[in-house]
């Protein structure tokens, strides 16, 4: 369980986030929510550890930490609104390159990287570039990459929107079936009907703060 | 034709210094110029130590000075001082060292200027991933960022390894004899301008040859996009 407690941003003198308290409970999917510009996607950075808090702490488990500390450990998966494959990467190298930089045997990280692959559909692109792949393909990729690393919470930002609207519910789909495998998820969207199609619980960013519903 | 074969060998002589001259600058100045333009992208990491920040700050600046330096005079005011002004606080360069080691310092300021263009080039969020991913500040330029920034600079590159062809017969200034110098000497003596025209051939089979690997090596990058 990750809680985050009091979190502030101030960017240029304007409060983006003012003692935002929010809990990430384990094995559920968090929608967080909310209208452009109330600072959904600087909550997710924070957590993701991409972006600075100018005040909050941190409780992983209970015990105090910071989102550095937590990517350090493995605990954090991102997938980005815009997939960031590596392009000069085949599909495969995108997914097996940090296991196998951080020690894992080449065999070990390949097989893995292969079953995610088949999981998500997208064997038969182990050997393609990500420049050949459809949007939606990239995503599954990115899923894969991400939980090629054994993350303990997993960050979409945006899910939806870089794609074609009629893939939204395939992505629900998607979302949905890697929870059921017990992770635990953050998703951050605009879309209040996607929300609701994968959210155990909500969280609204308002301007200024936000609330659980 | 048979004056065109006497003058041949001094010719291929001044061709082979002048190959000399290219191939040591561009063994020097690629690697140096990716070195200088690690220090020009560089920009302060959330909650870093005081005093690497500021080791940081002071060693782009004086990076910064020194492209400015090298870009902002002419290389062969550059020449003249490294084989004739240098001697003066004590350090000497035989001719050929001398012209290698002002051709290797202009060309990586030119090169290092080139690739921060290509470091500007790729995405934020390619490193972001690379960040998230846990990879290390080298293993993110390594394997993510630097084969993309290559792609992106290949053609600003080859203009460069032209100009380095041309920019060679500088040499002349330090009393080297390049493949310009060699012509200019028959041309005198013997009054014809044969001599130059053969010269002129020599420089663009060159050119060509350069011409015809960029264009391999930008294919062999084309996998992707």
């Amino acid at each position: 369980m990750l809680e985050l407690v009091d979190i502030t941003k101030i960017y240029n003198d304007t409060t983006i986030l003012n003692n935002l308290s929010l809990t990430i409970e384990d094995q559920k999917t968090l929608a967080i929510v909310g209208p452009s510009g109330a600072g959904k996607t600087t909550l997710l950075r924070i957590i993701a550890g991409l972006t600075a808090a100018d005040g909050g702490t941190f409780l992983w488990n209970g015990q105090a930490t910071t989102p550095a500390k937590l990517r350090k450990e493995g605990v954090i998966g991102v997938v980005f609104q815009g997939f960031e494959l590596f392009p000069n990467l085949t599909v495969l190298r995108n997914i097996t390159l940090a296991p196998t930089l951080q020690g894992q045997a080449v065999a070990q990280a390949e097989a893995k990287a292969q079953a995610l692959l088949a999981q998500l559909d997208l064997s038969d692109q182990a050997q393609a570039y990500p420049d050949a792949l459809s949007g939606g393909q990239k995503q599954r990729v990115a899923i894969a990459r991400a939980l090629a690393l054994n993350p303990q919470i997993l960050l979409y930002d945006e899910p939806t929107s870089a794609l074609d609207p009629n893939l939204r519910q395939s992505v629900a789909n998607l979302i949905n079936s890697v929870k059921a495998q017990g992770m635990t998820q953050v998703v951050v969207t605009h879309d209040m009907a996607f929300a609701q199609s994968v959210a155990d619980t909500t969280f609204t960013v308002a301007k200024f703060g936000g609330d659980a519903q | 034709m048979a004056y065109m074969i006497s003058i041949l060998p001094a010719l291929l002589a001044g061709t082979k210094m002048t190959l000399g001259v290219f191939a040591l600058t561009l063994i020097g100045s690629i690697p140096l110029g990716m070195v200088l333009s690690v220090g020009l992208i560089h920009r302060d990491q959330p909650g870093e130590f005081w005093l690497k920040k500021w080791a940081f700050k002071v060693l782009k600046a004086i990076i910064e000075a020194y492209v400015w330096l090298f870009r902002g005079t002419p290389l062969l005011l550059q020449l003249i001082f490294v084989f004739y002004g240098l001697p003066l606080i004590g350090v000497v360069f035989d001719r050929f060292n001398a012209a290698i080691f002002a051709f290797v310092l202009n060309y990586a300021a030119y090169f290092a200027e080139i690739y921060r263009g290509g470091f500007g080039a790729v995405a934020t969020g390619q490193f972001e991933a690379a960040t998230v991913l846990n990879l290390t500040r080298w293993q993110t330029l390594r394997y993510v960022v630097i084969p993309q920034v290559l792609k992106i600079v290949l053609p600003s590159m080859g203009n460069e390894v032209i100009n380095l062809v041309k920019d060679s017969s500088l040499v002349y200034v330090i009393g080297l004899g390049d493949l310009l110098r060699a012509g200019n000497i028959a041309t005198a003596r013997d009054v014809t301008l044969l001599p130059l025209v053969l010269v002129g051939v020599i420089y663009l089979l060159m050119t060509l040859v350069l011409t015809f690997l960029q264009r391999r090596i930008e294919k062999s990058f084309a996998y992707f996009k």
